[in-house]
């Protein structure tokens, strides 16, 4: 049914979306700001906002001082390595269970969301001493592994509920069409559940990417991604704010774009199935 | 060749028992419908034969080979599904080329193939169109030409017909039995419209509960239908039947006259009633009426030129040579 909306409410409504908007956006953008001030700007009392001398000079320390380009490089192979990774092992997996489900199927579904409420340093010991056992402390491998295993039950969970909107009968007809399994998965449902693929592509790849716990635990100089990066400026540096803000920035640069050119995606492969 | 040999086959979905263990023999190149009321287990037995449900007894032969294991991929059977289940994402050329391309069959074979069937099924035109850009009757058209060009040893038809209008529904069905005539390859048509049934089929399955009710001809199972469901499922207006002393008096349990079959007359006639409704088609007047005992209301099959009101009297005459006679256990006596 139809509500009158008045344009003094509408108004209202633009604002309080946008002041929510603002708050949450406001930490990075004050981050980004801060990453163009001098050390003294950065920590004047009462804080600049705007009104300051812009300068590159913290960026310049943070590219000589760090090799960006290699923690950027381990950022995308763990990020990127662990969601491929995920997909792959999660397609058949979602396959099975939206279109020959069985009786403990649902409850297999809540079991896997379950592990996502243990705290991971509650496993952080039995994890640390297997990669030590098996020579993969500070080895992408790992990470790629340990990552994918962490994100694969909402990857299983997101392409289970894309799945589930593709009819039956299409993959029936597949069948009865000759297709293999393999045929069938590859030619018939993965082009179909294309837009649900990429988004769960895209989050992951972002989970994967802001991922801090492990990658801060598991690493140190090989496979040290992004996260690390930002770290190695914060504690023992001390206030040196503007180049934490530098290397935040540059940090998460890449997705901040990333996620900007992918958002109509994001949005439409996140509310998929919620409105029929 | 596509000769089709069910035995003992059976079907439980967990306790219950949706086909019990049942026998049919289709000979290469019938055109069998099964027909039933819905949940008659018509179209489970359809997907057993395809492969896409598993047996739980028994044992089904393709041209003598036990199929009962093969998976539908081996069965050489071509499947057109009441969703026509096209592939959205690939245009009407790849859709129809999709099973070609499975048996990896060389591309000047395929590109021939689909020019034929797109010729024959009027498509030439939307070939590089996607489904999603076709009216229901096209894409009808497309899941047949996906069947045609495989060249199976049997066609099955899942209620193909059902999501069309009503004016499409009868094009398509001559389009399809054209198709029958033309191919002369089996095919099985699912469906719980008894016109179909009757219009397009060499051989009526007649199903209900997942038994067969009654297997033969359409005016096989019209004339002499074996029992009272076959009896009043068959024919259009259905058949009436008749509990009572009129039935008694022939020596049975129940008496089916269809209406075709009753003469009406203002004057004289061996029932009494009065017309409740009167449905004017033009072609023919289908008359309701009532006060017949053992049957409520009866239907008669009139003239189109009949004029008769609600409330006026008619006297009805069964002509005797098309009575039919059942026993009290729903049986046909001969």
């Amino acid at each position: 049914m139809a509500r009158a909306v008045t344009t003094r409410r509408k108004a209202l409504n633009t604002a309080i979306a946008w002041t929510i908007g603002l708050l949450i956006f406001f930490p990075i953008l004050w981050t980004i700001l801060t990453s163009f001030k001098t050390e003294a700007v950065a920590i004047a009392n009462p804080p600049v906002f705007l009104n300051f001398d812009w300068t590159l000079e913290n960026y310049r320390v943070v590219m000589e001082r760090s090799d960006y380009m290699r923690f950027l490089w381990n950022s995308v192979i763990i990020a990127g390595g662990s969601t491929v990774l995920g997909v792959i092992i999660a397609v058949p997996a979602a396959w099975s269970m939206a279109f020959v489900p069985s009786r403990r199927t649902k409850d297999i579904l809540l079991w896997m969301l379950s592990t996502k409420m243990l705290p991971a340093v509650g496993v952080l010991y039995p994890i640390y001493l297997l990669c030590i056992q098996l020579g993969l402390l500070d080895s992408r491998i790992a990470l790629v592994v340990i990552l994918m295993l962490i994100n694969l039950p909402i990857i299983v969970w997101m392409l289970y509920t894309y799945f589930r909107e593709i009819p039956g009968e299409i993959l029936e007809a597949a069948r009865m069409d000759g297709a293999s399994l393999k045929d069938e998965i590859l030619y018939v449902l993965t082009p179909m559940a294309v837009p649900g693929i990429a988004s769960t592509l895209l989050l992951n790849f972002i989970l994967a990417w802001n991922e801090a716990f492990w990658t801060l635990n598991l690493t140190s100089v090989d496979a040290a991604p992004l996260t690390a990066f930002i770290a190695s400026y914060s504690s023992p540096e001390g206030l040196f704010f503007a180049k934490l803000s530098a290397a935040s920035t540059m940090a998460i640069a890449p997705i901040l774009i990333l996620g900007w050119f992918s958002q109509k995606q994001l949005v439409r492969g996140l509310t998929f199935g919620a409105v029929k | 060749m596509g000769r089709i040999t069910l035995d003992k086959v059976r079907k439980t979905f967990g306790e219950v028992e949706v086909i019990p263990p049942l026998d049919l023999t289709i000979e290469d190149g019938e055109f069998v419908v099964f027909v039933g009321p819905s949940g008659c287990g018509k179209s489970t037995l359809l997907r057993l034969i395809a492969g896409l449900e598993d047996v739980s007894g028994g044992q089904i032969r393709i041209d003598g080979e036990d199929a009962t294991m093969v998976p539908p991929a081996k069965r050489r059977l071509a499947m057109v599904f009441q969703s026509y289940a096209l592939y959205p994402h690939m245009s009407v050329r790849k859709n129809i080329a999709f099973p070609m391309r499975m048996a990896k069959m060389p591309q000047h074979e395929q590109d021939r193939r689909i020019e034929a069937a797109a010729k024959a099924l009027n498509l030439t035109d939307y070939l590089d169109r996607r489904p999603g850009q076709l009216s229901g009757g096209q894409r009808q058209r497309v899941a047949i030409g996906r069947a045609i060009v495989r060249e199976p040893a049997a066609f099955l038809f899942d209620e193909p017909l059902s999501n069309l209008d009503a004016a499409l529904r009868v094009g398509m069905r001559m389009e399809i039995s054209e198709l029958h005539k033309k191919l002369d390859t089996t095919m099985i048509y699912v469906t719980h419209d008894q016109v179909e049934a009757m219009t397009m089929a060499d051989k009526i399955v007649v199903l209900r509960a997942g038994h067969i009710e009654q297997v033969g001809s359409p005016l096989e199972l019209y004339r002499t239908p074996r029992n009272t469901f076959v009896a009043g499922f068959i024919g259009s207006p259905r058949m009436n039947l008749i509990e009572g002393a009129a039935a008694a008096d022939l020596g049975a349990h129940t008496m089916g006259i269809r209406p075709e079959h009753i003469d009406v007359s203002t004057g004289a006639g061996q029932w009494q009633g009065t017309v409740g409704v009167a449905e004017h088609l033009g072609s023919d007047t289908f008359i309701h009426i009532h006060g017949i005992p053992g049957c409520d209301p009866l239907t008669v099959r009139a003239d189109g030129e009949v004029s008769v009101r609600h409330g006026d009297t008619v006297h009805l005459t069964p002509q005797t040579q098309h009575i039919h006679r059942f026993g009290a256990d729903g049986l046909r006596i001969a």
